[in-house]
């Protein structure tokens, strides 16, 4: 039995449908993520969960509880906004304090569990601290501080990072991660940083329009997209026109030079394929058993850690990184190059 | 630059004459109740009438009763606008307009003649007169109450906060109390000032109900009188002023507040 169900999910505003046929079971513990461009429904089923938006049609259970239309103060349900929503007016304490207080806690049940959600997040001595005395990161760890405190049943964050900047995103991140492993909580994550959702997620749900196009394992997702959305939208993808040659033998044709995949096409041969292969499994230079397509390098960018590289392979450009060594030879803009990938990288769809 | 800065200073200058002028003259004027010296008997005189002091602390009575209405009737229909009725925000802000456009007079003549026969009698005693008073006051002040509230609620994220306070178990009054009221304290301060410096200087409406607020007093004594009307004028002068700079006083504090937050 799942902790958290959502069954046959609609919504529309007006003739808008926001979120078409959404169906999620999530266990007690899970981490699963939201991941979409603006406008693919996500926080709209976020805001589901939380009660802030009622279902067209569908139900969500908690717990085995109906909670479709529960008011929100009713479901025990922490939430994270992006923008903080720390109360202004009141110090840290008050904030985190402020669902005990609603709950008719004891004053000294509230002061221990302030303390304990203070140490928590690593802020111990800021109890005392207004809002405004606290930097966006400090501010979003007392946000998610003051949404545990309550011992919520399902821990909802609508994209708490994108407020803050990139080193505090990474730092909040893992924070995240360990707290939510630390005290096992059911957590529903919304994002648009595929990054995010790939590093933090025991699951991730990615959408579109409105509609669910793949659940799985981060794993799962990069290496195994089932649909051209959830390819091009998770990770850079290149892709490449091919025609089927020898559907068995998977073997296909990319401008006369044949490539071999490790599986059999299941269309029929001469139909149009698409290619779709990572920048990571592609590398300069020939390799034996591999596939090899010959093109000109057109850009060379050091990124760091990695070397990324274009090169144009006439009908199109294909994306490869390379990983950062001090004995690597950068190649030259202009040069004819060759690429590899072995027939495992190769990931077949049919032509859209 | 120069013959710029010099312009600049000969219109600041002159407008400052054009304000200042009356005032020194009126202020120079309610020194002058003593024939050849200067003195604050005028003062003395208006601060020792016990009239003075019954019809203020009456119209402050009033004005508190407007504030406190005002502010239960306003802050819950402004923030529910922002929150979840943002259409019909110029519907209520045409609304809160009308005291601009309809005159005070036709206000208390409606009043007068809806309320004094029966099934409403209100104008029989002064209990319910008071009633009728404090509801005038409140259409007056409409205009500067709700813009000032408006305006505060803007400055906030209203519906974040609210969700934030919900998804923490809080229902609506404690969400109103609790977390909306304190951070709009500063506009709902200068509201409540507003509201007071006008029904301190409210002239018509108590008039008309024959109530014994300020504004008739200052009236009648400018038909007696020579030298206290001038002072008067002069107190009443300081008494807004005092105001006006509390406001900036308690908005000055806000301000600084808002600014460290930006430091994110």
């Amino acid at each position: 039995m799942a902790f958290l169900e959502l069954t046959n999910i609609y919504k529309s505003f007006g003739n808008f449908t926001a979120v078409d046929n959404f169906n999620l079971q999530v266990q007690k513990g899970e981490f699963v993520s939201f991941l979409g461009p603006s406008g693919c429904g996500k926080t709209t089923t976020l805001r589901m969960v939380a009660g802030f938006e009622k279902p067209t049609s569908g139900m969500i259970k908690i717990d085995d509880a109906d909670m479709t239309y529960t008011p929100p103060n009713q479901r025990n349900v922490g939430m994270v906004f992006q923008s903080y929503a720390l109360f202004p007016n009141m110090t840290v304490a008050g904030n985190i304090g402020f669902g005990l207080k609603i709950a008719k806690k004891s004053a000294t049940e509230i002061k221990k569990r302030v303390e304990e959600m203070l140490a928590l997040i690593h802020l111990p001595a800021f109890g005392d601290r207004y809002p405004y005395q606290l930097s966006g990161g400090q501010q979003q760890r007392v946000a998610l501080a003051r949404a545990l405190a309550i011992q919520p049943q399902v821990l909802l964050l609508d994209e708490p990072l994108s407020a803050l900047d990139a080193k505090i995103r990474l730092e909040l991140r893992s924070e995240i991660r360990r707290i939510q492993q630390e005290l096992g909580i059911t957590t529903i994550y919304v994002t648009h940083d595929q990054e995010e959702a790939l590093s933090l997620s025991d699951r991730i749900v990615v959408m579109s329009a409105g509609k669910m196009e793949q659940v799985g394992p981060p794993f799962e997702i990069y290496n195994f997209p089932r649909t051209p959305f959830v390819a091009s939208f998770v990770g850079t993808l290149n892709q490449l026109q091919c025609k089927v040659v020898d559907a068995p033998k998977g073997i296909l044709a990319h401008n006369g030079q044949h490539l071999t995949t490790t599986s059999p096409v299941e269309v029929p041969n001469g139909a149009a394929v698409r290619v779709m292969l990572r920048p990571e499994e592609l590398h300069l230079g020939h390799y034996e058993g591999e596939n090899q397509l010959t093109g000109q390098v057109e850009t060379v960018t050091f990124l760091g850690s990695i070397v990324r590289m274009k090169v144009d392979l006439g009908d199109t450009t294909v994306t490869l990184d390379a990983l950062n060594e001090r004995k690597l030879n950068l190649p030259q803009v202009g040069q004819s190059q060759t690429v590899s990938f072995p027939p495992h990288a190769c990931w077949v769809m049919p032509e859209a | 630059m120069k013959r710029g800065s010099f312009w600049a200073w000969f219109w600041i200058g002159l407008g400052a004459l054009y304000f200042l002028l009356p005032l020194v003259g009126t202020f120079i004027f309610s020194l002058r109740a003593k024939r050849g010296t200067l003195s604050f008997l005028a003062y003395e005189n208006v601060f020792n009438d016990p009239k003075f002091w019954e019809t203020f602390g009456f119209s402050a009575l009033m004005a508190g009763l407007t504030i406190i209405i005002s502010l239960l009737l306003i802050v819950p229909t402004a923030y529910w606008v922002q929150l979840r009725l943002p259409r019909l925000r110029p519907i209520v802000e045409l609304v809160t307009l009308m005291p601009f456009v309809i005159p005070t007079i036709v206000l208390v003549f409606g009043l007068i003649r809806l309320y004094s026969r029966p099934p409403f009698a209100l104008t029989n005693n002064a209990m319910t007169t008071n009633i009728l008073l404090v509801a005038g006051y409140v259409v007056l002040s409409l205009p500067y109450m709700y813009r000032a509230v408006d305006t505060g609620l803007r400055a906030i994220d209203v519906r974040t906060l609210t969700e934030a306070a919900q998804s923490l178990g809080a229902g609506w009054p404690t969400i109103l109390f609790q977390v909306i009221f304190p951070n709009v304290r500063v506009a709902l301060l200068s509201g409540a000032f507003l509201t007071f410096a006008i029904v301190i200087g409210e002239f018509v409406l108590a008039s008309f109900l024959a109530r014994p607020a300020f504004a008739p007093y200052m009236a009648l004594l400018g038909q007696n009188k020579a030298y206290e009307p001038a002072a008067l004028s002069i107190i009443s002068l300081a008494l807004t002023w005092a105001l006006i700079g509390l406001i900036q006083y308690i908005g000055r504090g806000q301000q600084g507040r808002s600014q460290l937050a930006g430091t994110h």
